[in-house]
């Protein structure tokens, strides 16, 4: 199991590894606040991709945090969020 | 008038040929694309033929966000549906997106796509299941993801009716281009040769357990003992006619002419199988005689009872040896629901090329008063052709096409 901080460089990884390349602007520094629909991924996509991140980092996301973070900026923090939380406890 | 449907474009995605052209030359040379199953060791299961479509990865045609969302039989699908395309001269882009449909066949949707997800499930836990499963392994699966890929938003849907479904869902697609739609892409692909898919095969009890590619599958033959399964099958470009000639079709393979299905009466009862009916149906449907048929592709059980049933069908329709019959799929394997589309496709082509392709390796049993083209391929002025297909439990089809030349 992966400890520590959720990078966007671990999002990029688990997203390709779940959903595949996308064919426009990747998840990078530069596409942060970039809504995840329009860099090519839906709902699903997002699903398949936070049942891996859970695996991998050992939490559990709920769905509504999943569909409350549109952008990797958003899902990066809620993921470090859960990781604090868990960690704390 | 009712519109024609005419067939525009072809794409085949098939254990001896991967493209129309490369299927056609190898269909019509003999050569086979059945063998000894590569995709998982079948040496501890009582049938180890496979028909296999081999070399084709999946990373070389498609984009990388399909790849874990979808099925062999899907990525075989999402290809046929390009090569179609292609073939008719069609970019989606510039037609109306609810005046193209899509309606496919599937006869067990994706196996080994399911069987991976259900070894996950029980060596794993539940969530390590992907989210992907929720459509990937779904019968209707290949017509989604060829309509979104495609931008194909008109009416669409799924035919499951065993390997009848590849001629239910062309005549689905037929009823629809009379109901107004310009274009529907149809036909179906399938691809379950993975362990999962194998024992539901095997469950079935019509499986050859031959060890010899070449003596495996022998439809209407005296050693006719079971089929050889296979994975692939072919798309076409059904369009009205009409509307093909607005955007600038000068060319066409042909029109499905006429179609019928038929279920058979319980077993036991004593009443005459239904095939007969399903081929008098579809002829009758189509205007045209007996006599105007100039070869019929048989759907080639290779289970005697059922190569009986299908002969005497043919012999009561068109006479003894009345009419050219043959069987191409001994060089494939039975496909599910792709077998029945790349037989249309394979009609088509005998009728652009004036060559009737052969039934592989059989030698016709004395029983069967058949004139069955076996060997070698029969040049002949194809204008008119008849394809049949049975699916498991009763189903029959048949479909009657002719060139519009």
């Amino acid at each position: 199991m992966a400890s520590g901080e959720f990078t966007v460089q671990d999002l990029k990884r688990i997203l390709h590894e779940a959903a595949g390349e996308s064919d426009g602007a990747d998840v990078d520094v530069g596409t942060m606040d970039t809504e995840f629909i329009e860099l090519g991924y839906e709902s699903l996509a997002l699903l398949e991709t936070g049942s891996r991140i859970e695996r991998e980092f050992g939490i559990t996301l709920d769905d509504s945090t999943l569909f409350d973070s549109p952008t990797p900026r958003a899902l990066i923090e809620a993921v470090n969020a859960q990781l604090t939380v868990q960690e704390a406890s | 008038m009712t519109s024609r449907a005419v067939v525009t474009g072809i794409g085949v995605v098939s254990p001896n040929g991967f493209g129309a052209e490369d299927y056609w030359t190898a269909t019509c040379g003999g050569k086979s694309g059945i063998g000894r199953i590569t995709r998982f060791d079948p040496q501890r299961y009582p049938a180890r033929l496979a028909g296999e479509v081999s070399g084709f990865s999946a990373e070389d045609h498609l984009p990388s966000r399909l790849i874990p969302q979808t099925d062999r039989m899907t990525q075989l699908a999402l290809v046929g549906a390009d090569h179609a395309l292609a073939d008719a001269g069609v970019s989606t882009g510039d037609l109306p997106e609810f005046g193209m449909g899509v309606v496919t066949a599937s006869s067990c949707g994706g196996f080994e796509f399911g069987q991976g997800e259900l070894q996950n499930l029980w060596s794993k836990g539940g969530q390590y299941v992907s989210a992907y499963q929720s459509f990937a392994w779904f019968y209707a699966v290949n017509t989604g993801q060829i309509s979104i890929r495609n931008g194909m938003r008109g009416p669409s849907g799924v035919l499951v009716s065993d390997q009848a479904g590849g001629l239910d869902a062309i005549a689905q697609a037929r009823r629809l281009i009379r109901k107004g739609s310009d274009l529907i892409l149809s036909g179906g692909v399938d691809a379950s040769i993975c362990p999962w898919g194998w024992v539901a095969q095997l469950a079935g009890g019509r499986l050859s357990t031959s060890e010899q590619p070449d003596r495996a599958y022998l439809p209407f033959d005296t050693d006719a003992a079971g089929h050889v399964p296979g994975e692939g099958g072919a798309l076409l470009i059904i369009e009205d006619a009409e509307a093909a000639r607005r955007r600038g079709v000068t060319r066409v393979y042909g029109e499905i002419r006429g179609y019928g299905s038929t279920f058979d009466p319980r077993p036991g009862s004593g009443r005459e199988p239904a095939l007969r009916k399903a081929i008098e149906i579809a002829l009758d449907d189509a205007g045209l005689s007996p006599g105007e048929i100039d070869v019929v592709f048989a759907d080639a059980a290779a289970v005697p009872e059922l190569d009986r049933v299908e002969a005497t069908a043919i012999t009561e329709v068109f006479g003894r040896r009345g009419v050219p019959v043959t069987a191409p799929k001994t060089m494939t394997g039975r496909l599910g629901s792709g077998a029945a589309p790349l037989d249309v496709a394979a009609a088509f082509l005998a009728m652009r090329t004036g060559v009737i392709p052969p039934t592989a390796n059989v030698t016709l049993s004395p029983e069967y008063d058949l004139d069955l083209v076996t060997t070698l391929p029969r040049r002949a002025s194809v204008n008119a052709a008849v394809v049949l297909a049975r699916g498991h439990g009763g189903f029959n089809s048949a479909v009657v096409l002719r060139s519009t030349d």
